[in-house]
């Protein structure tokens, strides 16, 4: 009636809701694959696990892509949350990209095949948990968002936490490539991937930023 | 019916259409200046509302303004509608927040002056007590409201979205019961002053449901109201969602629900009757202004966000108005009496 079509409205409401929670899902998902792909890459590159693994990510991503356009679409044609609708938007934006950092990560793996000496495996290993983890905890953040903005504000904290930790890893590794007794091109290879993982960090804590930010603005 | 009525009624029309482009702002303002209501929508469930209010409710108020001053004359209640028009617009247009109560108030006693009636001073101090307690009361009820409302959304942790989709429909059941409650409230100024002398006789429907002359003169200002709200109300209504209210729709909906509160509060017969059984103080029924309801809900929020976004100015301005408008509505009022009657040669009073 009036143009109001309210069962139309509480459906469109419930199908935006379950396709947001599952893009963060994919977010959350890619990172857990990625936490495992950097030691399938350090201990069996050649056995093709993980390709399949690169091809995952890659597919979750695209699905992501889809959801982006698909939630832009209903929000704007449906006029739904107009006060948030932009800040929403970015964010899934913002967050796509960090979707997109994980994968541009993995492609660079398997196109460059960076020589990693076992002794710096386990760092790097826990330079990938530690930015894994920073995404988690972003991806709680985001759920507080749109849930819950009373705990924004400590999501939020975690990530800054686990950006930090990111922070001391890399730094440490980078300078452990550097003291070694490899070739430079080799050392600027290696830092290379290091510092893009670390970047993935970078990112997640300027969205955690972002929404809170997002928060204040949403509160009523 | 003589063309001279329909010219003098026309004075009424023409208040009850300057009250629906304006005070329609005030209940579907945010709505649909923030999009979250079409004003499509908006207008209509506000027309239709609008009319049931002031047809069903609107008897209460307009008797307060009959005992302030019985017009028995139309162009006598030509004039005071013109003279409130008029000083609303030059009000409006120095910026302040006035209503066509004050106003409607101001030319009642200026023809009561001018053609030596009495006012009675009970019920223009219980008027005037009430112009003060509008905003006041809003903002008591805004403050409980906004409290209850934010710790129940904190504790449901409802979706964004969710919020959103009920927030919508909490504006516009919000906005129905404010435009049932403008028009039980404010017709009194549209029409009140035409009720001792209407034109119209009283209409039966085969002998099970009498129109009264009354209600046919309310139905004649809710379509009057109406015709404001789809022809000029737009453009303030996006004034008012945009630039004026920054504010949350939910915090919205809670000014637009307080607001159609004191309006329903100060124009319920059956409120008023509730509380004199229980021997309580009976609530005057006394038009009161919307816009002054939304400010008072407005500050109200404020004080309870810490006071530092509570623009004082508004509230210093709506005083100012308390005085001035009534005054230079009176002023005017005579002005008008006195071209009629001695340049038009026209019976102001009997």
């Amino acid at each position: 009636m009036f143009g109001l079509n309210k069962s139309s409205l509480f459906s469109d409401t419930k199908k935006l809701e379950r396709e947001i929670d599952g893009f963060v899902d994919i977010l959350s998902e890619v990172g857990l694959v990625f936490k495992s792909i950097v030691p399938t890459y350090l201990n069996h590159s050649a056995n093709g696990k993980f390709e399949e693994m690169v091809e995952k990510v890659k597919e979750m991503e695209s699905k992501a892509d889809k959801i982006t356009k698909e939630v832009e679409h209903t929000l704007y044609e449906e006029t739904l949350i107009p006060d948030a609708r932009s800040d929403v938007l970015r964010l899934l934006e913002h967050m796509d990209e960090l979707i997109g950092m994980y994968q541009g990560n993995c492609y660079h793996f398997s196109i460059q095949k960076p020589n990693f000496p076992k002794e710096f495996h386990q760092d790097l290993i826990e330079l990938t948990e530690t930015v894994v983890n920073c995404v988690e905890a972003l991806c709680l953040t985001v759920r507080s968002f749109f849930r819950d903005i009373k705990t924004v504000r400590d999501n939020a904290h975690k990530v800054t936490f686990y950006e930090k930790e990111s922070d001391i890893k890399f730094s440490s590794l980078a300078r452990r490539i550097f003291d070694s007794e490899m070739p430079l091109d080799q050392k600027m290879h290696l830092r290379y991937f290091v510092e893009k993982i670390d970047r993935i960090c970078d990112q997640a804590e300027d969205i955690a930023d972002e929404v809170q930010i997002y928060a204040i603005k949403r509160s009523v | 019916m003589d063309i001279s009525i329909i010219i003098f009624l026309l004075g009424g029309l023409f208040l009850g259409w300057s009250l629906g482009a304006n005070d329609a702002a005030n209940v579907f303002g945010t709505a649909v200046g923030t999009r979250m209501v079409r004003f499509k929508t908006a207008a209509i469930v506000c027309s239709i509302f609008v009319i049931l209010g002031a047809i069903i409710s609107g008897s209460g108020t307009t008797e307060t303004l009959g005992k302030l001053g019985a017009i028995n004359a139309l162009p006598g209640a030509f004039a005071a509608c013109v003279a409130a028009g008029v000083s609303v617009y030059l009000m409006t247009k120095a910026g302040l927040p006035v209503s066509t109560t004050q106003a409607i108030v101001g030319a009642i006693v200026g023809w009561n002056l001018y053609t030596g009636s009495d006012t009675n001073i009970r019920v223009l101090i219980t008027i005037l007590g009430t112009w003060v307690l509008c905003p006041v009361i809003a903002g008591v009820i805004a403050m409980g409201f906004f409290t209850i409302t934010k710790n129940y959304l904190l504790r449901r942790k409802l979706h964004i979205l969710r919020l959103d989709a009920y927030t919508r429909t909490a504006l516009l059941l919000a906005g129905a019961f404010g435009a049932y409650s403008l028009g039980a409230n404010n017709i009194a100024n549209v029409m009140g002053v035409f009720v001792p002398i209407s034109p119209f006789t009283d209409v039966s429907i085969s002998n099970f449901f009498v129109f009264s002359s009354k209600e046919q003169l309310f139905l004649l200002g809710g379509l009057a109201i109406a015709v404001g709200v789809f022809t000029y109300s737009k453009k303030v209504m996006f004034t008012v969602g945009n630039d004026l209210l920054k504010m949350s729709p939910v915090a919205a909906f809670i000014v637009v629900i307080s607001h159609s509160i004191v309006l329903f509060l100060f124009a319920s017969q059956g409120i008023s009757n509730f509380l004199q059984s229980i021997n309580l103080p009976s609530i005057p029924l006394v038009p009161v202004s919307s816009s002054q309801a939304v400010v008072g809900a407005v500050i109200g929020i404020g004080l309870l966000k810490g006071g530092k976004e509570v623009q004082w100015s508004v509230a210093g301005k709506i005083t100012i108005g308390w005085f001035t408008l009534p005054v230079i509505a009176a002023l005017i009022s005579m002005i008008l009496l006195f071209i009629l009657s001695n340049i038009f040669n026209l019976t102001v009073s009997f």
